[in-house]
């Protein structure tokens, strides 16, 4: 089980991307300019602690609205898979399929899992400006809850001024 | 340039808390539960062994975390729970919380309370005042500030237990490794 070493730290710019959200249309980070961004990797839709831990994001996706965050979930799976995993567990918010060329925009972040070809389970906070403010990895069998996250949006608002 | 450690409890024990066992105890377990989660009825199967093991050296706390979106009838069997705790008081709110997940196949897919008001009755509470206080939303600010204090604790599932304030992110489903578990914590 080698977890990936070279996840992208805070301070550095958020890597650009644009991946299908469906099988009929992408979506790009850029697209979410001017506000936080949540980007969630996880291994693979279906398999028990992923569907967790979107199931407790999905859950609180209020207390991330209220940092005007948008959380993004991505794994290697394709649009098809997402598209059955967010009508099985009811996700109201979008999975990116990070699916052709495999894992290429997990890798670009820093957290490939090169033998087992899936995401790492990793959590970034990128600001408005595209700027990551703060990144975990976690080991993969450990769903992080969701505490770093607020606290990362905490923090992001407490420089920035806004209102949490 | 976030210090705080992650899975680390941020709201202590209080009097808010429905508690069992001694408030000196050495080890304090804090389950945030969902009454409607299967695991979580599994749990509640090897508690009370665990509890036998511990002894007067644990404390049981039980918070809320209903997950909603997949178990919609979560947080009226929690609501339903403080309200017969509120009128029978604590001896009933753990009669109600057994009651709950022992009947759990008979009230998860219930399409009204029918089923909760009559176990709520059988806790020893006046259904009528349970029906009233789910119509009024009456413990729904409680159960959510429970849910918010495991999500900035880092609860991520459930059941998820801590243990004198630390996520344990072991294996529970074993008496064995759950006790050693807490009894390396009471150290």
């Amino acid at each position: 089980m080698t977890e990936p070493s070279s996840i992208l730290q805070p301070g550095t710019p958020a890597p650009d991307f644009t991946l299908p959200v469906t099988p009929d249309q992408t979506v790009s980070l850029s697209d979410f300019r001017g506000r936080p961004v949540i980007l969630a990797f996880y291994p693979n839709d279906f398999s028990p602690v992923c569907g967790d831990q979107m199931g407790l994001y999905n859950e609180i996706l209020s207390e991330f609205h209220k940092h005007h965050a948008e959380l993004l979930g991505i794994s290697v799976d394709s649009s098809w898979c997402h598209a059955a995993f967010a009508s099985n567990r009811k996700l109201h918010f979008p999975l990116l399929a990070d699916f052709e060329p495999k894992g290429a925009v997990a890798k670009r972040y820093g957290v490939y899992r090169d033998h087992e070809g899936t995401a790492g389970r990793a959590l970034f906070v990128i600001d408005g400006e595209g700027i990551i403010r703060w990144s975990f990895l976690s080991p993969v069998g450990i769903n992080p809850g969701a505490d770093g996250i607020l606290d990362a949006l905490d923090e992001l608002d407490s420089h920035t001024g806004a209102k949490a | 340039m976030t210090t705080k450690q992650q899975g680390t409890l941020r709201a202590d024990v209080s009097e808010r808390d429905h508690q069992l066992g001694p408030a000196d105890a050495p080890v304090t377990l804090i389950e945030y539960g969902d009454l409607q989660c299967p695991h979580c009825r599994r749990a509640h199967g090897v508690l009370p062994r665990v509890m036998r093991r511990m002894g007067d050296k644990m404390r049981f706390v039980f918070r809320h975390f209903p997950i909603t979106e997949s178990h919609p009838n979560a947080l009226h069997a929690a609501e339903a729970a403080e309200s017969v705790a509120a009128q029978v008081g604590e001896k009933g709110f753990w009669k109600m919380h057994d009651l709950l997940y022992e009947h759990q196949p008979e009230w998860e897919d219930a399409q009204d309370d029918a089923r909760i008001l009559a176990l709520a009755r059988e806790a020893g509470a006046d259904p009528d005042v349970v029906a009233a206080d789910l119509d009024s939303d009456k413990y729904e600010e409680k159960v959510k500030a429970d849910f918010m204090s495991g999500v900035r604790s880092g609860v991520n599932g459930t059941p998820t237990f801590f243990i004198n304030g630390r996520r344990f992110d072991g294996d529970w489903t074993s008496v064995d490794t759950f006790v050693a578990a807490l009894e390396a914590a009471e150290s």
